[in-house]
């Protein structure tokens, strides 16, 4: 797994090809319209972007996919060669994080429509790749989605109902997550060659940190609440709970002393296997 | 059979929410272990394992090319094991408890291996069509995205179907001749999964200033609540 944790807490900017350079927010033109119907169809599209993820195109098939409504706009339609050349280029290789593949999605079908040269965008296509895949992960993996775990796990230990618990996790994370992508392709079609402004929006700058810390201390109060519920709520201050409240923080530092060499999950199914080994048999 | 087959069904969709689409994180496991456990009418036992599950999953993340295990359709087998025994609103039962863990811990590492394979059975799909990619063949490129997804799914329904019949019978089995008392099975099986749970927070959110001294204290009031709650 990439070490995450060790990446800076602000992620610059992608370096653009020098002629696009990145400019204020005031000097972004609107761009032509996007007609409802076509930026419906490629958010839904882009909510499968990752359908045909392979180890040789990565996700770029499915930015092809993705981008495809807004090329029939060009002209000669599904069958003229511009749209054929643009459809070839936009499913090359390519690699971002799902969610705000979008940015690229938008901002590279507003090029192909706006009939920017093939070089430009190709160069333009390339220094998206990295900035996208390292902010995204920054902030929906390593900062959304365990915050949201984390909720959910404190719903579970305060009681709620298995519909309340799942239902109330899928529409935090999903309020987060859907905003995140209609963002990132209103965002990349608006900005266009010059969606490092975007890039630089705070929620994608600083919403790790913060998420991160609300994060600590919803780990905090959800884990004893959790794990008491899910002994069975005894008595807290009963053998059992107090044994479990003693052990627990003692194999967390065992783990976290082992980091780099052994994942929690691999002791885990080792000690559990024991177990139910020992529990059956003896 | 029908059941079953409708479980290795609900694990390919959910299997398929991993990556492919739409990633809307029904394969968490505390949403897929609960709705497993709802499938065979026990939602509450399909809950506890899934938030049990659900520490596990906090330690990986699940990071672009990297191989990581694939907790969705896992969850659904697990869930569905932790109803073996269980009544509609009750607790797991404790052997069948610890099995569904162990049995989703296996099934999400054999579902992280799947993934590879499918992601090479998409290359493998796509290299001989790379000439129509290039001329910018609109079939070639909505077809490619169909059949991973198709693949995908028939890829997580593989791996519920593969893990869950064989995990029945280790439920069952292990639940008639599980020995060790119910409070302290169950205490040990979570204190396992919060111990994992507790180092992934901890290593997680380190290299933010401050977070460590927020999570310990918050982690004492936590414990306070526990027992002023009682």
């Amino acid at each position: 797994m990439p070490d995450l944790q060790r990446l800076p807490d602000a992620v610059p900017s992608p370096t653009l090809p020098v002629d696009t350079p990145a400019i204020s927010a005031a000097g972004i033109t609107a761009g032509p319209p996007l007609p409802w119907r076509t930026r419906s169809a490629m958010f839904l599209r882009c909510l499968a972007i990752q359908g045909s993820w392979n180890y040789e195109l990565l996700v770029g098939n499915g930015v092809g996919f993705c981008v495809e409504p807004a090329l029939r706009q060009l002209p000669g339609g599904v069958d003229g060669p511009a749209y054929r050349a643009a459809l070839a280029r936009q499913s090359a290789y390519f690699n971002a994080h799902p969610y705000l593949a979008g940015l690229a999605v938008g901002s590279l079908a507003r090029a192909e429509v706006e009939l920017v040269p093939p070089v430009r965008i190709e160069r333009f296509r390339t220094a998206l790749c990295g900035p996208l895949g390292s902010v995204g992960d920054r902030l929906v993996w390593a900062a959304w989605l365990p915050a949201c775990s984390l909720v959910a796990l404190l719903l579970f230990g305060l009681g709620l109902s298995p519909v309340a618990v799942a239902v109330g996790f899928l529409v935090l994370y999903n309020v987060g997550h859907l905003a995140l992508r209609d963002w990132a392709l209103r965002a990349g079609w608006r900005y266009g060659l010059r969606v490092a402004t975007a890039l630089g929006h705070p929620v994608l700058q600083h919403g790790p940190r913060y998420i991160g810390r609300v994060s600590a201390v919803l780990g905090g109060l959800a884990l004893p609440l959790a794990a008491h519920r899910a002994i069975g709520g005894e008595a807290p201050l009963s053998p059992v709970p107090i044994g479990v409240a003693i052990v627990t923080p003692l194999l967390a530092l065992l783990l976290v002393r082992l980091q780099r060499r052994v994942e929690g999950w691999r002791v885990v199914l080792l000690l559990l296997a024991a177990f139910v080994l020992y529990s059956v048999v003896r | 059979m029908v059941d079953v087959l409708s479980l290795g069904l609900l694990a390919g969709v959910i299997g398929l929410d991993v990556v492919s689409f739409p990633q809307a994180m029904f394969s968490r496991p505390i949403v897929a272990a609960t709705l497993g456990g709802a499938f065979l009418g026990a939602p509450v036992a399909g809950l506890v394992c899934g938030a049990a599950l659900e520490c596990l999953a906090l330690e990986a993340l699940p990071v672009g090319a990297s191989r990581y295990p694939e907790w969705g359709s896992a969850s659904v087998v697990a869930g569905a094991l932790a109803a073996t025994g269980a009544s509609a609103t009750g607790m797991p039962v404790v052997g069948a408890f610890a099995v569904a863990i162990a049995i989703g811990i296996i099934s999400a590492w054999l579902g992280g291996w799947s993934m590879v394979r499918h992601r090479r059975l998409i290359a493998d799909f796509a290299r001989p069509r790379l000439d129509q990619l290039a001329a910018g063949n609109r079939e070639t490129v909505v077809g490619l995205q169909v059949f991973g997804m198709t693949a995908d799914l028939v890829r997580g329904a593989l791996v519920g179907l593969a893990m869950y019949l064989p995990g029945a019978w280790l439920a069952a089995t292990a639940s008639a001749r599980w020995t060790v008392s119910e409070d302290v099975s169950r205490a040990v099986v979570v204190t396992f999964v919060a111990a994992v749970a507790v180092a992934a927070v901890w290593k997680d959110f380190h290299a933010i200033s401050g977070t460590r001294r927020l999570f310990l204290i918050s982690l004492g009031v936590g414990t306070l609540w526990v027992v002023l709650r009682a």
